[in-house]
């Protein structure tokens, strides 16, 4: 018997007992909170089964006999509260405006939930709360409701924001990933990774010149603008946040049963997080955006699409990054020098910086 | 950007590889020894662009991969100990133990903190005098200096809550005992040349006559992988095998003395455990009496035993040593992905299976509709 057959007979008894998992049964890992596959598989089998609930776009529609409203909700647990280019205030209300702006809604308004650790400064609580009154201000949107809790030292990292946003559909034009076909083309509305980069610099203390910047920011009117110039010819859009740019695109292979191709020179990078990621081995598709979004497009309005982003601030060096392929055996595949294409894979849990 | 572009250009790239092409005479083989050239070979379709003349086959050097789950689980139990944070850098965080990984312990309650230089582990450590820093001393000679020097910093701030766990290994004994090994076909080396910047490679020419190999120092791009590539297979169709530098921007012969003279301050050679490998003769590094205050084996009484483990299904040995390819284990892609590894090289960043995981996982032959 040759001794791969030996092995696999091993493996026979002794796999059932293999203790070497890095995937716990019994308690949540951090790494399930960190976007990618475990957290889509820790959301998919573990919670939305408990909740009853079906969708998965950023944003669901509510019938209402007026029209229709779209609702979302996310969680804030930044750290570093401050980072350059944005705070976890901002953060809160952009965050929220955003996911519904790239499901094709306006907001209305939003809720506001904080979880306190005490002993926080009123200092820098007042900081936060102003930061959550600028942005919104600036969104347009009213913070309608709110709640508070303090709980013990050490049982939060100082604060803790839900913000839960309700908006208006403003078309009939049914935004979803599910609608991307074959030739769309895939744009991205500036350079990625940018906010990953910041907070991971801030948080370490890099010391880096230039200083990475957050990309944090409203994007309603960018959003708006294309939903209104492309109507049916925009299919859909995504905010690139945890799990960066590569986590969109999975999910977006998975619901629309097709493949995505990334041409790797045609990706907006800003020298800064090229530095830091190549330092560091790490990828900038799979680093976190808070003002960057993903957008597929029907071919015929590609020209258009680019041409409205460039013309707002937040997507000002908007591109054209790839295109929707027949789906394939891989899900995402990017272009990489020498015409080689390789598959991306899912990020699982944030990227860890390498040793050398 | 500076000394990356320049070492990414399409062009060049694609004239270095007709010139490997039109240069060889037989498909040679060809290991790389360092797990970030690995990457890089897969990454920017190196080895795909060359596979009909040369055989890549896959070294030893991811420093993550060789540590034994001895060390990991000496990392596990300390993380768990009250009062002592184990400080480590984030690579070993998703490796599997015999128990579990770091991961896996800091969810259940273990303080594992990570930090991207030992010298934060003792920054950290001053400004935390109630609690024992334990930093996971991993790496090879790249990562050595960088250990010592933590330890020369806190000796020389008193500190008596700083210690490493020291799991250092030497490139250069693993090299040997993979020529020395019957079931070798390795016909040339690519050195790595972060571990040369450190080292220099003058030890280098008493190996390729014994064992009559060429040993390019090589860089991690694109184009320094080429152009080692390159010159190893004029070597081995010249039949003059030789010690050749093609990362001079970086490596030195003498290499880097300052760090040399600290690694040897501080660290003694010794035979050590590897992961896959068994014990290799001067594989190893361990404290120097004189640093004995610094050694967490020796303050929180682990054991220096290296028992046996459990046989470990991971055919990691068979990988790191060149024998098989990562998609010829049986349980690669299978019993063994990123999300549940059997072993290092699946989860390292640096490691072998995660490469070909990351880059060639899947079939990938589709053209673009636009």
């Amino acid at each position: 018997m040759n001794p791969i057959n030996n092995l696999l007979n091993e493996a026979k008894t002794l796999y059932l007992t293999c203790p070497s998992e890095s995937t716990a049964k019994d308690v949540v890992l951090l790494a399930q909170g960190e976007g990618g596959r475990l957290m889509r598989k820790f959301i998919h089998e573990r919670i939305v089964p408990i909740l009853g609930t079906s969708t998965i776009e950023d944003a669901v529609r509510i019938p209402n006999g007026a029209g229709e409203l779209a609702i979302t909700t996310d969680s804030y647990v930044v750290s570093p509260l401050f980072f350059p280019g944005g705070d976890m205030g901002s953060l809160a209300v952009n965050g929220t405006v955003n996911d519904l702006a790239v499901a094709g809604a306006e907001a209305l308004c939003i809720t506001l939930g904080l979880i306190i650790e005490e002993g926080l400064p009123f200092e820098i609580l007042d900081r936060i709360l102003q930061s959550v009154a600028k942005a919104a201000r600036e969104c347009g949107v009213a913070v309608v409701a709110g709640d508070t809790k303090v709980v013990p030292r050490g049982a939060a990292d100082k604060l803790f924001i839900n913000t839960t946003g309700v908006g208006r559909f403003r078309s009939q034009t049914h935004l979803s990933c599910q609608s991307i076909q074959e030739g769309d083309i895939l744009l991205v509305s500036g350079p990625i990774g940018q906010h990953g980069v910041a907070v991971l610099a801030a948080r370490e203390n890099l010391r880096l010149t230039p200083e990475p910047q957050s990309d944090c920011a409203a994007l309603h009117h960018a959003c708006a603008a294309l939903l209104d110039a492309l109507g049916g010819d925009l299919r859909a859009m995504r905010d690139a946040t945890r799990g960066g740019v590569s986590a969109v695109l999975h999910e977006w292979s998975e619901a629309s049963h097709s493949s995505m191709k990334l041409d790797e020179s045609k990706i907006p990078v800003s020298p800064e997080v090229r530095g830091v990621c190549e330092l560091l081995g790490l990828d900038p598709l799979y680093v976190a955006n808070e003002g960057t979004f993903v957008a597929a497009v029907a071919p015929a309005s590609v020209d258009l699409a680019i041409e409205v982003l460039q013309s707002h601030r937040v997507s000002g060096s908007a591109k054209a990054i790839g295109c929707v392929l027949r789906r394939q055996s891989s899900p995402v595949v990017i272009e990489r020098m020498l015409g080689v294409l390789q598959p991306v894979d899912e990020p699982s849990g944030s990227p860890l910086p390498r040793i050398c | 950007m500076k000394f990356v572009n320049e070492f990414r250009d399409p062009l060049l790239a694609q004239q270095l590889v007709e010139q490997i092409r039109s240069l060889v005479s037989k498909r040679w083989t060809l290991m790389d020894i360092c797990g970030g050239q690995t990457h890089s070979l897969l990454r920017y379709g190196i080895e795909d662009a060359l596979s009909d003349y040369v055989e890549l086959i896959h070294g030893p050097g991811c420093p993550v991969c060789v540590t034994p789950s001895k060390a990991i689980d000496d990392a596990q139990q300390l993380s768990i100990l009250p009062g002592v944070i184990l400080a480590s850098f984030g690579d070993m965080l998703r490796v599997p133990g015999s128990r579990e990984s770091l991961l896996s312990a800091r969810a259940r309650g273990g303080r594992v903190k990570f930090v991207y230089s030992p010298l934060d582990a003792v920054q950290f450590a001053k400004n935390n005098p109630d609690a024992q820093v334990v930093f996971f001393a991993v790496g090879f000679e790249t990562t050595a200096p960088a250990t010592a020097l933590a330890v020369l910093q806190a000796k020389r701030l008193q500190l008596t809550n700083f210690s490493l766990l020291v799991s250092h290994v030497r490139v250069l004994p693993a090299m040997e005992a993979l020529m020395l090994s019957p079931k070798h076909s390795i016909e040339g080396f690519l050195a790595a040349g972060h571990v040369c910047t450190i080292t220099g490679y003058k030890s280098y020419d008493a190996f390729a006559d014994r064992f009559r190999v060429p040993v390019v120092v090589t860089g991690f791009e694109p184009l320094d992988l080429l152009r080692g590539i390159l010159e190893a297979l004029r070597q081995l169709e010249n039949g003059h095998p030789n010690v050749i530098n093609c990362y001079s921007r970086s490596a030195r012969r003498e290499g880097n003395l300052v760090a040399q003279e600290m690694l040897s301050q501080v660290y003694e050679v010794v035979d050590c455990d590897w992961r896959g490998f068994g014990i290799i003769e001067s594989g190893g590094l361990r404290l120097r009496d004189e640093f004995a205050d610094f050694d967490a084996k020796l303050r929180f009484g682990l054991s220096n035993e290296s028992k046996r483990n459990a046989p470990e299904l991971c055919l990691s040995a068979e990988v790191m040593s060149g024998q098989i390819k990562p998609p010829q284990c049986p349980f690669f892609g299978k019993q063994c992905t990123p999300d549940s590894p059997l072993g290092a090289p699946m989860v390292s960043s640096e490691g072998a299976c995660s490469a070909y995981m990351r880059y060639r996982s899947y079939v990938v032959s589709i053209e673009c509709a636009s």
